[in-house]
């Protein structure tokens, strides 16, 4: 287990209070003007060293990130996005860090924002985050009265403006380039890349986005050196992570460890054991309901980090653990999934919009044992037909835990679902006619 | 895709109270000069507060003039996000996440209690035409499963009982307390911490 020492977020369950005053006595905002003198390539590689991926999902290092924004400002000013659009089933760590931790976020925008030149900053959060969008709002405020941020930002001799932009319940404003377009007062949906953001971003300007996990990370890596920070875990997957466990535990919670940790101690110590003993367990969602989930035999040895979960042909995604157990219906589950992605594609790219639909629908028949023997081939074939063919990565997100169904549970659909492919008048199933007559029903 | 269409009885005029104006303009502010169109999505929820917590189209049209773009504009920005409720909501807008992680913790449970105590079906204003209530995917708060939010706030670790007494309350005119209804401290793992312990005991 993690020692207390080496924990970022001291104040994850709130004992201390989220103020700036405590934040103080917590680390934060203690020495920030020395860190920025000591100049951006020192942040970058400093950044670089640790070895920091980003958190929000994909994993992607943040050093290298922040080295895209161009090194001189041409006529387009930089920009500093945050991405507080935390919508991924499973997935609730952020919002400890944006109503508990505000300070960590707020002063990690200084450092990024002087890192990629950026004077204005923008904390994209998603609208149902209204309460906690306030308790952020209240803490910029404390900031700015203190003049740690504004106008020469805490004796740094840089102006940063940040700003909060409110979400209004679109999953897919996460993808980065739908956010942009979101904070740009459109409907979000992605744009192609390239060009990616950080040459052509908001406004048409260089952006750099991050997770708000990764930047409120930052502060402390600077502090207590990048070599610390890789000190944790392992090669490339380094550091501490937030993770949430859901689901079937007897105790769920979210708790800061340490990446490459094993999933049985984060379920038996810090969840409390899956509910009816290890036993019980069916399967293991291990990053977010977009990852494909893993079976329980694969668990016993399961360590958690993006390159161990990649070998399973999973991910580690946002670190989003949802445990179910042998008393529920794995169908069932990967069905509501489905009809999630369903609901929250947003009909730019045929193959995601029509697709998603179609294997919530063959899931929920599949669930009923309503579907015929070869259909289980054709759903298969319907998540290739999406996975990639899109302009985001949604459809990845979309097809990947259908996939994994497919993949360790292949039998149990099969078994449930020997109809014979004829339509047969006495079954009365109205989709084998018109599908669209049980769409109706359900949109 | 989710189909989302608008009232059918919409009222004619609209306009900013001097409030929700003072509101509006600060948040244009925020944006850099002539792109005052990023304030939409904003200007959507306050027109939204201002008339019992729904956009009527007027609305939107009177955003589109007051931000100087395209009313289709407008109405893409307001019926992409669902946030936005097109037509009339209780007072007391229930919405209830049933999204796998709560589903397994028995989301089904509250959807039950709703059904009791609120209205048959979703997005129907119950008896006393103070609460509506209807099932939303993922609201973000998976470890405190199964949850619900009305209006701004998350109920945290429910179950159908406690569910009830909410409702309860609510229906009564009284606001419940939000937060855990297991009586635990936000996130941490409930009578099995392990972590920060000496903060904890502070």
């Amino acid at each position: 287990m993690l020692k207390d020492q080496d924990r970022i977020f001291k104040n994850l369950y709130n004992d201390m209070g989220a103020d700036v005053k405590s934040a103080q006595t917590r680390g934060d905002w203690v020495n920030t003007s020395e860190l920025i003198a000591k100049g951006r390539n020192w942040i970058i590689n400093e950044v670089k060293d640790s070895q920091l991926r980003g958190r929000g999902g994909a994993g992607f290092p943040t050093g290298l990130k922040w080295s895209f924004a161009p090194k001189e400002v041409g006529s387009r000013p930089h920009y500093l996005v945050i991405n507080a659009d935390e919508s991924e089933p499973g997935t609730c760590k952020d919002r400890d860090i944006l109503r508990f931790e505000p300070h960590k976020l707020i002063e990690g925008c200084l450092i990024a924002s002087y890192a990629v030149q950026a004077h204005v900053c923008y904390i994209y959060i998603r609208g149902e985050y209204f309460i906690e969008g306030q308790k952020l709002q209240s803490a910029i405020d404390e900031a700015y009265e203190k003049n740690l941020i504004g106008k020469n930002a805490a004796g740094t001799g840089w102006d940063l403006d940040i700003y909060i932009h409110y979400g209004a319940g679109a999953y897919i404003c996460g993808e980065e380039t739908a956010l942009l377009e979101s904070i740009e007062g459109k409907k979000g949906q992605p744009r192609l890349k390239p060009p990616f953001p950080a040459l052509i971003g908001l406004y048409g300007c260089p952006t750099i986005i991050n997770n708000v996990e990764t930047i409120a990370v930052v502060p402390t890596i600077l502090r207590r050196g990048g070599k610390w920070f890789s000190s944790l875990g392992r090669e490339k997957n380094t550091g501490t992570k937030i993770f949430c466990i859901s689901g079937n535990v007897n105790n769920p919670c979210n708790v800061e460890e340490e990446m490459n940790i094993s999933l049985k101690e984060l379920i038996e110590v810090h969840a409390g054991g899956v509910v009816g003993g290890w036993e019980n367990l069916q399967a293991v969602i291990p990053g977010g309901s977009s990852m494909p989930l893993i079976p329980k035999e694969k668990c016993e040895t399961l360590t958690m980090d993006f390159d161990s979960l990649m070998a399973e042909k999973s991910g580690l995604g946002t670190a989003g653990i949802v445990v179910i157990n042998k008393d529920q219906d794995i169908i069932k589950c990967m069905a509501r999934i489905a009809r999630f992605y369903k609901h929250e594609s947003c009909g730019q790219c045929t193959p995601c919009r029509e697709g998603s639909g179609w294997m919530w629908r063959m899931l929920e028949r599949m669930a009923k044992g309503e579907a015929t023997k070869d259909e289980v081939d054709m759903l298969g074939d319907v998540t290739n037909q999406i996975a990639g063919h899109t302009i985001c990565a949604f459809g990845e997100g979309s097809s990947w835990p259908v996939q994994g169904l497919l993949r360790h549970f292949k039998k149990e659909i099969e078994e449930r679902n020997n109809l014979d492919p004829i339509v047969q008048k006495k079954n009365n199933i109205p989709y084998l006619v018109d599908q669209h007559l049980l769409d109706k029903k359900n949109a | 895709m989710s189909l989302r269409r608008p009232a059918k009885n919409q009222p004619e005029i609209f306009e900013f109270s001097p409030s929700s104006l003072e509101e509006a303009n600060k948040i244009v502010s925020k944006y850099p000069k002539g792109k005052q169109q990023s304030a939409v999505m904003a200007l959507l929820y306050i027109a939204q507060k201002q008339n019992d917590n729904w956009i009527p189209l007027v609305a939107m049209k009177y955003i589109a003039k007051f931000l100087d773009m395209p009313y289709i504009k407008v109405y893409e920005v307001a019926t992409f996000y669902t946030m936005y409720n097109l037509s009339p909501v209780g007072k007391y807008f229930v919405q209830v996440c049933t999204t796998t992680p709560c589903m397994i913790r028995g989301a089904n449970k509250l959807v039950e209690a709703c059904k009791e105590k609120i209205s048959d079906k979703e997005n129907e204003l119950s008896n006393d035409k103070s609460c509506s209530w209807m099932e939303v995917e993922c609201l973000g708060a998976c470890v405190n499963a199964p949850m619900m939010q009305i209006n701004d706030d998350y109920y945290e670790d429910l179950d159908k009982e406690k569910t009830v007494e909410i409702f309860d309350k609510i229906l009564k005119g009284e606001d419940p307390k939000p937060g855990s209804y297991r009586g635990r401290l936000n996130t941490e793992p409930e009578n099995n911490r392990k972590t920060l312990m000496d903060v904890k005991n502070a």
